[in-house]
């Protein structure tokens, strides 16, 4: 282990910081007005960014004259369709789909990048289908006004940013111990190495099936009795999901992850996104519910893909981050759990910042 | 390599807001009223919400005549609107000759009306003391872009009884690259004096009086 590798597991490990901060800056929009009444200036728009903007609007100013279209002529429904799928791409670049929450979820739970596909995809369609339903039943079957859609979006806004936080916390609770645990661990050496062989043990069964703990990879060619201080986590990664220490049925086959990330889906899909319910009471409107059904579906679709690119990025910054600890057992593992713990820290700091107002997800003014 | 991250770090945080996307488009006519002494006294303003938001926001009222809403039925709207409004500083800012001007809260005669499925927001923003400038500037805009903000391409703006006063309408304008690169390139801890945001990219009105 000369400078090298750790020079580049650096480089890594800020890499999926960096990955995570951007996910996190372009996920929430800071309150800004009250900044500017000091005086400040109109928000940056150029480049790369100002192109997003500008075609999310393009696609979103054609949709109420396609809706309007797709009454006369079905098929400017199909173009309807198409213009909310690209408007769901490009839309999701902005703030309120989760993906500073997702890709911090999946970096300090150390998941696959397919676990992160289908996270993001159940999460977007989950958002679509509270719109769908709160428009549904609160304007199509209630007659409900816009400010009481308003006042509901906010009382689901409050149950999903307190359970971000709560997600946050729980996973601070569990990668922060591993990681003080691990960082004293360092410190004593090789003290601790023969102590709580059964102890260890058991938790290590448990994880080998559990998955994807490089540290147990790592583990495994010392062979099982001879765990090091990193077992630690994976006991603890384990009761803090499951509280179960056998494995379970579920468990081996692989499910259970499924119902530890629910509650990351349900957190970040359970906040309907403002556009959606725009189009769909327009649609309403128009006496063409069903289309902004459609629409607000495809739309999803499209986030999710934005999402899950996003949230790959961060999985496969993690993974090399992952090869090059390995490559240095100590001091990398003792960074990869930093970074978990960070990853965690993230999602609290987003729970807490949503709940409390100090960043706007998103505002339907006025109602 | 330390220094890159935080340089990262830090555009990435001042580049969030601009991320941030427009779910309302406003189409703008202003007034901008005068006392017979010259000072300016307040800013009229009628903003039209794009269909979308029209349709939005008017879901759910009742009405007499269906489709049709007086500004009777629009009351409890137009009220809702002013207030949420006022957290935003109403997107106006003034300046006269360079100094900040206090604009009040809208005097209670606002309303909303509804024609042709657009619904339009009239209000009167009192200027706290009425001033007399040279040069005033009014720039309306929302920082965080959820608002879409242009002027009515016939009927931008005007003047109301003020004396040989000229008045430019600048609308804002796409940001060319090499613009956008040279901003990229001021660094973020420093106030961007060198390029004139306000007057290119925001909604302005310029007023020169003798």
């Amino acid at each position: 282990m000369t400078q090298v590798p750790r020079l580049r597991l650096t480089q890594y490990v800020l890499l999926v910081a960096c990955i995570l901060l951007f996910a996190a800056a372009i996920d929430c929009a800071l309150a800004q007005p009250f900044g500017m009444t000091r005086g400040g200036s109109p928000a940056e728009i150029g480049g790369f960014t100002g192109w997003i903007l500008a075609k999310q609007a393009e696609f979103y100013r054609t949709l109420s004259g396609l809706i309007r279209a797709a009454k006369a002529d079905g098929s400017a429904a199909y173009t309807l369709l198409g213009i909310s799928f690209l408007y769901g791409i490009f839309h999701a670049a902005g703030p309120g789909h989760g993906k500073a929450v997702i890709s911090s979820y999946l970096v300090a739970n150390d998941e696959t990048w397919r676990r992160g596909i289908v996270l993001s995809f159940a999460s977007a369609i989950l958002q679509a289908f509270t719109a769908v339903a709160v428009v549904g039943i609160a304007a199509a079957l209630l007659g409900a006004t816009a400010k009481a859609m308003g006042n509901t979006v906010r009382v689901i806004e409050i149950v999903s940013y307190a359970l971000i936080m709560l997600i946050g916390l729980r996973l601070l609770w569990v990668k922060g111990r591993a990681f003080l645990r691990l960082l004293r661990g360092e410190q004593q050496a090789h003290h601790a190495h023969g102590h709580d062989h059964g102890h260890h043990h058991h938790a290590h069964d448990h994880h080998h099936d559990h998955d994807h703990h490089h540290a147990h990879d790592h583990d495994h060619h010392h062979h099982h009795g001879h765990a090091h201080s990193h077992d630690h986590d994976h006991e603890d990664d384990a009761s803090a999901w499951s509280h179960a220490h056998a494995p379970e049925p579920q468990e081996l086959t692989g499910k259970h992850w499924l119902r530890r990330g629910l509650a990351a889906i349900i957190a970040v899909g359970l906040r309907p996104c403002s556009g959606a319910i725009i189009v769909l009471v327009f649609a309403l409107a128009q006496g063409l519910f069903w289309i902004g059904v459609a629409s607000t579906f495809v739309m999803g679709l499209g986030t999710a893909i934005t999402v899950a690119a996003i949230a790959t990025l961060a999985v496969g910054a993690r993974g090399l981050a992952d090869r090059f600890a390995k490559a240095r057992p100590g001091a990398g593992m003792l960074l990869l759990r930093g970074l978990e713990t960070a990853a965690a820290l993230v999602i609290v700091f987003f729970g807490a910042a949503l709940l409390t107002g100090y960043i706007v997800s998103e505002r339907l003014m006025g109602v | 390599m330390l220094r890159i991250f935080f340089v990262t770090l830090a555009t990435l945080f001042i580049a969030a807001p601009a991320l941030a996307h427009p779910h309302v488009w406003v189409t703008m006519r202003t007034e901008l009223v005068y006392a017979p002494d010259g000072r300016i006294t307040g800013i009229r303003h009628a903003w039209s919400f794009d269909d979308m938001f029209s349709t939005f926001a008017i879901q759910g009222l009742d009405s007499k005549e269906k489709g049709k809403f007086t500004r009777e039925e629009l009351a409890p709207l137009a009220k809702v609107n002013v207030e949420s409004l006022k957290e935003f500083d109403y997107f106006t800012y003034a300046t006269a000759d360079g100094k900040k001007v206090a604009l009040t809260d809208p005097t209670a005669d606002y309303w909303l009306d509804y024609n042709d499925q657009v619904l339009t927001l009239n209000f009167t923003l009192p200027l706290k003391t009425p001033v007399k400038a040279k040069e005033l500037k009014i720039d309306i805009y929302d920082p965080t872009i959820f608002v879409d903000f242009s002027f009515d391409k016939q009927n931008p703006a005007r003047l109301v009884g003020a004396p040989n006063c000229k008045l430019d309408v600048q609308l804002p304008r796409e940001m060319t690259f090499a613009e956008g690169k040279k901003l990229s390139e001021i660094p973020a801890d420093e106030k961007n004096t060198t390029m004139a945001w306000g007057a290119q990219f925001a909604n302005k009105l310029l007023v020169h009086c003798p």
